[in-house]
Formats: C-alpha cells, sequence, structure tokens
C-alpha cells in the first residue's frame, strides 16, 4: 500500500533530492564547463561559472596532442575485458557461496571484502615486480588481470547477494529434471539471474574505467587508458586546466552515456530483492 | 521398472541424527506414502532418495544399483515440490519439456510428449503462458507434466497439494492417483494430511523423530497399530487412550479405543460419564465427555444425537475394537 504523503512533505523531498543530486554531479558539470574555457579564464578569480568565451580549441589540442581513440579502446578493453573474465570466476563462486554454502561461507564473504580495504600502495612492489618478471607491465592483458582481480571482491558480493533471492527450489527441480551444474547455471540460474548479473557488470565495468592507480603504475605508452590520458595533462609543463577539463570530459563521456541509459537497469539491479 | 530399497540410511546435520536407521523396501509400481508429524524427517527422507541431500550413512538402491554417489540429474526420478518451483523464465511448454532438453532428446520427441502430457492435464490452452500467468492448480498442474514427460523410474512428491485450497485438494488427489495407477509409475508421496495418506497409499509408512515407527497399508495401520505412537497418529478423531487398570484390564498398561468403536447410549452402558462438549456436524455426532477415572474420552456417534453439555451419558466398547498397550508402549498382541 502506497502511503499518502502529504504535498508539503513531498516538495521538500524533492528539493532536498535535487540539492544533494546537484551537490554530487556539480564536480562533474564544472568540468565539462572549464573544458570549454580558454586557458586564461579557466584561471580566472572570482571564477566565472560559464565560460566567458565558448571555445573547442581545448579538445582540438587534446586529440593532437594525444591519440585519445587508442586510449579509449585501452579502456573498453580492460573494463569489458576484465568484467567478462570475472564472470567467469564469480558466478560459479557466488553459486556455490549462495546455494551450497558451509559454516564458513560468511568468513570467506568476509575475508574477500576485507581486501578492499587493504591500501592498494601497499602491494604495489610486488605486483609491480610480478608483473615485470611476468613481462606484463605496459600490457593490456596484465591490466584486464589486475582490475578483474581487484573488483572481485565487490563482484562476488553483488552476485552472492542477488543469487540468494532465488528460490533454492527451482534450482533443485532443475537438478531433477536432469541438468547437469553447467546446464544448471546457463539454462536456469543465469536467465534468473538477469537484473542482478547485468547491474553487476554494469558497475564493474564503471569501475574498471574510472580506475587510476593500477592504469597509472603498471602502463606507459602502449596500453594506457583513459585515466592515464587524464593524468598526462597535470604533469610535465605544469597544470592545464582547461585542456585537463577537456581530456576528462572526453575521457567520461562514454561511461556517462552508458550509465544515462542503463540507469533505470542499475537502479532495480541495486535495489533486487528489497521489493518484490 | 522402478523398485526403490532403503538400507541402514542414515543422515545428520551437525550433531543433529534427523534419520536414524531407516530401512525401507517400495515396490516397483506401488504408492508409498510418507506420514508423521512436522519436523520428524519426511521431507529430509525424500531428498535423500532423489539426491538432493546426501546419507551420512546407509544405502539407496534403485532398481538394484546403489546410488548414493549419483547425482540427482542421473538419479531418474521426477519430483513435483510443495512450491511447484516451475521455471518462471520459461513457458509452460518449456517447463513441461525441459527434462527431454536436458536429455538430449530431438524437438519434435519432445514436443509430441509435452503436447500429450498438456492434453493428459488439461494445460493445452495454457502452453504458452509463462508460469505467472497461471493459477495455482494450473501451476501444480505443470509440475506434475514436468515430472510425467520423463517417464521417471519414480514421481517423488513432498507436499504437493498443501498450497491449494480445499476443493482444489480433493480434485488433485484424484487426478494423481488415477494417473499414477494409469502409467504405473512408482511414487513417493509425502504428506500430513491424513485423508491423502489413507485415500491414495498401497503402503504408509509412519515416521517419528526420524524413525519409521510402521509400515504398511492404510487398513493395517488403523486396525492393528503397532504401537501408541501409530495408533494415535492414524485416524481422526484420535484413538482414546485410557490406563489398563482404570479399564479394567489389569493387563495391559494402556487400552486405546477409535471413537468411532465407542456406543454411546443415554440409557446404559459400560462406562459412563458427563458430556462437556457436543459437535453435531450432520453426518456424524462427537461427543467429549468427561469418564472420570477414564479420563477424557471421545466418541463419535453416526447421524443426530440429541445430546448437549451436561448430559449424563454410557459407553460400550465395541468387543475386538479394543487395542492393548504394554508400558513401552508396543502393542500387545493376542496369542492365537
Ligand atoms: N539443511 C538442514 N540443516 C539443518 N537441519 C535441517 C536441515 N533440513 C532439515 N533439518 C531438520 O531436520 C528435521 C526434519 O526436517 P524435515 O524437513 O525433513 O521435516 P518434515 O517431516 O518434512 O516436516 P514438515 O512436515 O514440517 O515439512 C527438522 O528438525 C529440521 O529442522
Ligand atoms: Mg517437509
Amino acid at each position: 500500500m502506497a502511503r499518502a504523503v502529504s504535498p508539503r512533505r513531498k516538495w521538500s523531498f524533492t528539493v532536498l533530492a535535487w540539492i544533494v543530486a546537484l551537490l554530487l554531479f556539480f564536480p562533474i558539470l564544472w568540468t565539462i564547463l572549464t573544458s570549454f574555457k580558454t586557458e586564461g579564464d579557466a584561471i580566472l578569480f572570482p571564477p566565472a561559472f560559464l565560460p566567458p568565451h565558448w571555445t573547442l580549441e581545448n579538445f582540438v589540442e587534446v586529440q593532437d596532442r594525444s591519440n585519445y581513440f587508442k586510449h579509449f579502446f585501452n579502456s573498453v578493453v580492460i573494463s569489458i575485458g576484465s568484467t567478462l573474465l570475472g564472470l567467469v570466476i564469480t558466478v560459479p563462486a557466488a553459486w556455490s557461496m549462495a546455494f551450497s554454502p558451509t559454516k564458513r561461507t560468511k568468513d570467506i564473504l568476509m575475508w574477500m571484502l576485507s581486501t578492499k580495504m587493504m591500501p592498494a600502495v601497499g602491494v604495489l612492489v610486488p605486483i609491480y615486480l610480478i608483473f615485470k618478471s611476468l613481462n606484463l607491465l605496459d600490457s593490456l592483458f596484465g591490466l584486464t588481470i589486475i582490475l578483474m582481480l581487484i573488483n572481485l571482491p565487490i563482484m562476488v558480493w553483488m552476485l552472492y547477494t542477488y543469487f540468494r533471492e532465488i528460490p533454492v527450489d527451482i534450482l533443485e527441480a532443475s537438478r531433477m529434471d536432469g541438468a547437469v551444474l553447467w546446464k544448471e547455471i546457463v539454462y536456469v540460474l543465469l536467465p534468473m539471474a538477469i537484473p542482478g548479473i547485468a547491474s553487476t557488470m554494469l558497475l564493474n565495468i564503471i569501475l574498471a574505467w574510472n580506475e587510476a592507480f593500477w592504469t597509472l603504475n603498471l602502463t606507459a605508452a602502449n596500453a594506457a587508458p583513459l585515466t592515464a590520458f587524464i593524468a598526462s595533462y597535470s604533469s610535465p609543463e605544469g597544470l592545464f586546466w582547461a585542456k585537463l577539463s577537456a581530456a576528462s570530459t572526453l575521457a567520461i563521456a562514454p561511461i556517462l552515456v552508458i550509465g544515462w541509459f542503463s540507469q533505470k537497469q542499475l537502479v532495480r539491479g541495486m535495489t533486487f530483492g528489497a521489493v518484490k | 521398472m522402478g523398485k526403490i530399497v532403503l538400507e541402514g540410511v542414515e543422515k545428520t546435520f551437525g550433531a543433529i541424527k534427523v534419520i536414524q536407521n531407516v530401512n525401507l523396501t517400495v515396490d516397483d509400481g506401488s504408492f508409498v506414502v510418507f506420514v508423521g508429524p512436522s519436523g520428524c524427517g519426511k521431507s529430509t527422507l525424500l531428498r535423500l532418495i532423489a539426491g538432493l541431500e546426501d546419507v551420512t550413512a546407509g544405502k539407496i538402491l534403485i532398481d538394484g544399483v546403489d546410488v548414493v554417489n549419483t547425482p540427482p540429474a542421473k538419479r531418474g526420478l521426477s519430483m513435483v515440490f510443495q512450491s511447484y518451483a516451475l521455471y518462471p523464465h520459461m513457458s509452460v511448454r518449456s517447463n513441461i519439456g525441459f527434462g527431454l532438453k536436458m536429455a538430449g532428446r530431438p524437438k519434435a520427441e519432445i514436443d509430441r510428449k509435452v503436447e500429450a502430457a498438456a492434453a493428459t492435464l488439461n494445460l493445452t490452452p495454457y502452453l504458452d503462458r509463462r508460469p505467472r500467468a497461471l493459477s495455482g492448480g494450473q501451476r501444480q498442474r505443470v509440475a506434475i507434466g514436468r515430472a510425467i514427460v520423463r517417464e521417471p523410474k519414480a514421481f517423488l512428491f513432498d507436499e504437493p497439494l498443501s498450497n491449494l485450497d480445499a476443493a482444489l485438494r480433493v480434485q488433485m488427489r484424484i487426478e494423481i492417483a488415477r494417473l499414477q495407477d494409469t502409467l504405473g509409475t512408482t511414487a513417493i508421496y509425502v504428506t500430513h494430511d491424513q485423508v491423502e495418506a489413507m485415500t491414495m497409499a498401497d503402503k504408509i509408512v509412519v515416521l517419528s523423530a526420524g524413525r519409521i515407527e510402521q509400515v504398511g497399508s492404510p487398513l493395517e495401520l488403523y486396525n492393528k497399530p503397532d504401537n501408541l505412537f501409530v495408533a494415535g497418529f492414524i485416524g481422526s478423531p484420535k484413538m482414546n487412550f485410557i490406563p489398563g487398570a482404570a479399564a479394567g484390564d489389569p493387563g495391559a498398561a494402556t487400552i486405546g479405543i477409535r471413537p468411532e468403536h465407542i456406543a454411546a447410549s443415554r440409557d446404559s452402558g459400560t462406562w459412563s460419564g458427563t458430556v462437556t462438549v457436543a459437535e453435531h456436524v450432520g453426518s456424524d455426532t462427537f461427543l467429549y465427555i468427561n469418564a472420570g477415572p477414564l479420563g477424557d474420552l471421545t466418541v463419535r456417534s453416526v447421524g443426530e444425537m440429541g445430546v448437549k453439555p451436561g448430559d449424563r451419558i454410557f459407553m460400550t466398547p465395541e468387543p475386538g475394537r479394543i487395542h492393548r498397550f504394554d508400558p513401552a508402549g508396543h502393542a500387545i498382541v493376542a496369542a492365537h
């Protein structure tokens, strides 16, 4: 039953929601606006909200100085690659934790999550050395692996939560119907878990797309994704705010578009189980 | 073919023994019903046979082959779940045909068998619907259809009718019994509904706390219960238990007499008491009687009987219908 909400309450919630949304969105908006300013206007004080002189020169120069499409391609490969590879590992893992739990399952989940609490810089040196000796430095393959690994706990957690919502009877029915494990997963579990899997994939792609620590530290010219492309505008010759903003805008544009079109799916996935 | 034999089957969950040393033979083509109070292990025993749980000890033989290490997918049994457990993302057609698809049967054969099963179960108009667009009774039929198309060695039912309303339950009960009879497939059926057990079973297995108390035909259990538990569990209303000494039978610790085997009279009888509650249901009258040293007794009298609470009443047990039990609760079998 929907509870009746008084119009005044409804208004105040709407206003509050807008304030929060604007606060969250403001940095992105500011970046986009700055990318259309001249370098001079970008560092004006007090700052100008709208560009006093709209210009596209930052974008032109960014594309001239570095190859956006190459970095874009790298970002696509590692974010989608790490997500798909991650699914291959986490779907069976989450299946076993959700449907044949043992006394230790909760501990294992906690332990997996705890690795996310470890500062990445703490393992930078060993990982770097391992990558070096395996010749994985500055390779798309190496980056895909490392991004898959760092997002593994989140994927397992999300999938585990979604799978737990699926009645185990239905999986048992498929076993009685003669489905062996992989058929049970492919024909019964996955189709029923599509909303959950889709939102896990989306979140993981976004996380991988924006990941900057490992991508910056383990790449040079070849495998650098968009994060490294942005970073290259804040180094040797000093800070160029407008160009940095243009690079950032270019980098976040694809993911912003994907996020916009899939927001329904994302929200549905994240509240899966909370609403029946 | 589908003879199922359990030999010394045990199951523990953690430290709790849920199934204790169960030995049972389910003959090919027979309809066996597991009954017992809630939590006695009926579902667990069924799931052990299905392979959905692993046995802790013992053997399960299907047609002479021990299957304890065989996964459920390979045991060749079908199961109908209480929750129906239909695949929500598939049409009725795909739900029923799923088992055949898993077995890699050709599409033409699947279509033919699914349509035949649907016709038997009056599901033809719904073949292209999703389960969520069906009523409870229709869903249950789909679950049954899914079980029969595979031509399994046996059907396993876990309280398949308990989510249906009373009228539908009676109808489905008759349908299941008729279907099983026509197909001649072995069936194991879990229920806690006495009427289902008595009417459907060739053989009833009474379970209590993970043990088999007695196995027998419905009338054997009714007429010759092995012990107090079975005597009290089978039959409704429950059998009356009276201390032997009070009933004038010092040789038995307890005697039992069913409510329908006591004749009530206003004038004379072996025992006497005061009516506390009289339930008039038309076909029968149920009397709850305070019979002093004998305790509280229930009497079922056929037809209308004009008595009301507070009336004095006399009772006469039907000779030959008295069950006698020793102090350990075992039936004392009359020496012939
Ligand atoms: N997975 C499990 N882990 C631990 N204990 C369990 C598990 N499954 C069942 N049990 C226990 O085993 C006992 C028997 O359970 P079971 O479900 O077989 O009972 P039942 O006879 O089917 O009861 P009902 O009539 O209520 O369905 C119960 O005490 C139950 O708590
Ligand atoms: Mg049960």
